[in-house]
């Protein structure tokens, strides 16, 4: 692939991309638009990340790309394969050899370090969105830090069901300031968002909207006194691994009501596995 | 016991794999050419070349083959394409004024200067299967005669002339740029028509439809349509004067809409207006009735709560590549919401206590 530039896009693009993510660095949650490109994936894929990736990566960087937490989910190759196309990087699955990580959905269990960059793709950046459509109305909401309409709808969920019934893309409030759509991770993840020691940059491509959260931001998840906000998973430790402090996916095994509690973060699971941890379903 | 679903990758080659052999076909049936899809599907490359903001007939013949025709999976060839190339500078506006006119039809005047010419269109084809055509593709040629050289003047300066419609004051703002700045409400005109002419046929479509149905509506006449090919000019640093570069065809729609007065003003006509790239007609007109609704502010009329009338509706919804490809990725895994949605759902029914959550036999 030598008829494209290092990482796909030319260079004027990803001076533009880099000065929306310093921008966004500059002002933690605040969603700066900056002018995606089409990119040769669909809209929706990752193209806000993939932008991102592609203006952060230098040709010694370590690349990983997780998908649910997995490396080997068919997008997450896809992903990792385009930029092992246009950028030749080296590329990794395991989460402490990584110095670039772009993901969807997930936080990786192994805390990240100083140096370390976490690449979200967002669908939506817009935390405001469902409750009003218009993007000029939200931004104003943002710029007058006007988000009682989020409380109502929280309030509104505890009223009817007893509990905040949001349980991924939960909104959390970045230095006392705007409220951030942290993308679909599970709330399971939320609490890992503040006080991260890598920078974590956010990319919306089809939304046209970066943002980003620098090292050790305060990030702290939308809640009320009498009703806290509170991490859950599965209550099950992994049946690979045992691990009890990780996220996990429900695999259904038979058609008899059969499943069984795997770690979603594929290198955290085999990393636990190689160390000897077993869980009561492995082999 | 369940195994990690691994072997993602090889899944994919295997898919590509498959997908290039199903797009070949019967390999005893011939293979197409470029040349003839850009020569016999040429709608079909038009529409790719409008939608895709690219104007290469040749490069849209070869995506329409390589998407298997689904002329959308095209646009977004070309999108892609499109968005690598470098930009070494820009033309100078083409003059439809002297536009090369293979169409021009008005349904407002019956005669006008410069004549009207109804050319290649399926306007009076009875829509009839025509079985010939699959036996055999050759016609008959077609009558010939002299094209007109004279002017072929806009049937909206007549009107202007006696002042019967709304003036468009002359403006040479450099527009904003699409495709180089994100969009961002609110949207003069120039950037909504930028966004319009790239906009999905069938949306537009849809929406300028809906506006004849009453939502928004605003009764408009096709001043004029014209189709034809006219010069792209640009200039040149070294040379200090622009030289034409080629040419591009192109549809053009003018819409003459119901009028509007006050006390301060008289009653005038106003305008809509369309403009996209190969012969395009269908996208042109419902380019100019969804152009003029979308005016009804800068023209002091009431926000009456239309889809068409609403600039952030239809510009955030009208680009079909954006639009599939947020559909589409619902396809991707979405184990971990999933989850996450299924542990509150049994939190929530256990606490109500509608029924005790069954425990997996493990």
């Amino acid at each position: 692939m030598t008829d494209y530039n290092f990482a796909y896009l030319d260079e004027q693009t990803k001076r533009m991309i880099r000065r929306a993510i310093l921008k966004g660095l500059a002002i933690p949650g605040y969603q700066v638009p900056f002018a995606s490109r089409e990119m040769p994936m669909p809209y929706g894929w990752g193209t806000g990340g993939v932008q991102v990736s592609a203006a952060v990566l230098t040709p010694e960087d370590r690349f990983k790309v997780i998908d649910q937490g997995a490396d080997d989910t068919t997008n997450a190759v896809s992903i990792r394969t385009f930029f092992e196309r246009t950028a030749g990087v080296k590329t990794t699955t395991k989460t402490t050899d990584a110095s670039v990580i772009q993901t969807r959905h997930r936080i990786p269990e192994e805390p990240l370090t100083e140096g370390q960059i976490l690449v979200y793709q967002v669908p939506i950046p817009e935390p405001l969105r469902f409750l009003e459509p218009r993007e000029s109305e939200t931004r104003k909401m943002h710029s007058l830090e006007e988000y009682g309409l989020m409380h109502v709808k929280l309030y509104e969920d505890i009223s009817r069901h007893g509990h905040i019934a949001t349980s991924y893309a939960y909104p959390v409030k970045v230095e006392g300031h705007y409220v951030m759509d942290p993308s679909p991770i599970p709330k399971f993840d939320n609490p890992k968002l503040g006080d991260m020691a890598a920078i974590q940059l956010f990319g919306a491509g089809r939304e046209q909207r970066i943002y980003a959260l620098p090292p050790y931001t305060e990030v702290v998840s939308l809640d009320f006194d009498d009703h806290p906000f509170e991490a859950s998973k599965a209550d099950h430790p992994c049946g690979l691994c045992g691990a009890e402090d990780s996220y996990l996916d429900e695999v259904i095994v038979d058609d008899a009501g059969g499943r069984m509690f795997v770690c979603s973060d594929t290198d955290y699971c085999e990393a636990r596995q190689a160390a000897g941890h077993r869980g009561k379903d492995a082999a | 016991m369940y195994v990690a679903v691994k072997g993602g990758e090889q899944a994919i080659e295997n898919a590509h794999a498959w997908l290039a052999e199903e797009r070949r076909g019967d390999t005893e049936i011939a293979e197409l050419s470029i040349a003839q899809i850009r020569e016999q599907l040429s709608l079909a490359v038009n529409r790719v070349m409008a939608e895709g903001s690219l104007y290469d007939p040749d490069l849209a013949a070869l995506a329409i083959k390589q998407a298997r025709g689904d002329l959308i999976e095209a646009i977004f060839l070309i999108r892609a394409y499109r968005t690598t190339l470098p930009r070494f500078g820009a033309s100078e506006p083409v003059d439809t004024g002297e536009m090369a006119c293979d169409r021009r039809i008005s349904a407002t005047f019956k005669d006008l200067p410069g004549g009207q010419v109804l050319g290649p269109t399926f306007d009076y084809t009875h829509r009839l299967l025509d079985f010939k055509l699959a036996a055999d593709g050759e016609v008959p040629e077609a009558p010939m005669r002299d094209a007109d050289l004279g002017d072929v003047p806009h049937v909206t300066e007549f009107l202007n002339r006696e002042g019967l419609i709304e003036e468009a004051p002359y403006d040479d703002t450099p527009p904003p740029d699409l495709t180089r700045e994100p969009l961002e409400m609110p949207a003069e005109r120039a950037l909504r028509l930028q966004a319009l002419t790239r906009a999905d046929e069938g949306f537009t479509l849809g929406l300028a439809y809906s506006t004849q149905r009453g939502y928004a509506r605003n009764h408009a006449f096709v001043g004029e349509l014209r189709i034809g090919a006219v010069p792209v000019e640009m200039e040149i640093p070294e040379l200090g004067f622009a030289i034409e570069i080629g040419e591009i065809t192109l549809t053009e729609c003018e819409t003459v809409n119901q009028f509007k007065g006050s006390k301060t003003e008289p009653a005038q006509f106003t305008r809509g207006y369309g403009l996209v790239f190969g012969q395009t007609e269908r996208k042109a007109i419902s380019m100019a009735l969804v152009d003029r609704a979308l005016r009804w502010e800068e023209l002091g009329e009431d926000n009456v709560g239309a889809p068409a009338q609403d600039a952030e509706f239809v510009l955030y919804h009208a680009d079909n590549i954006q639009a599939t490809g947020f559909l589409e990725h619902i396809k991707l895994p979405h184990y971990v919401d999933f989850q996450s949605e299924l542990e509150l759902v049994r939190k929530l029914r256990r606490e109500a206590g509608v029924d005790q959550v069954q425990e997996a036999a493990e």
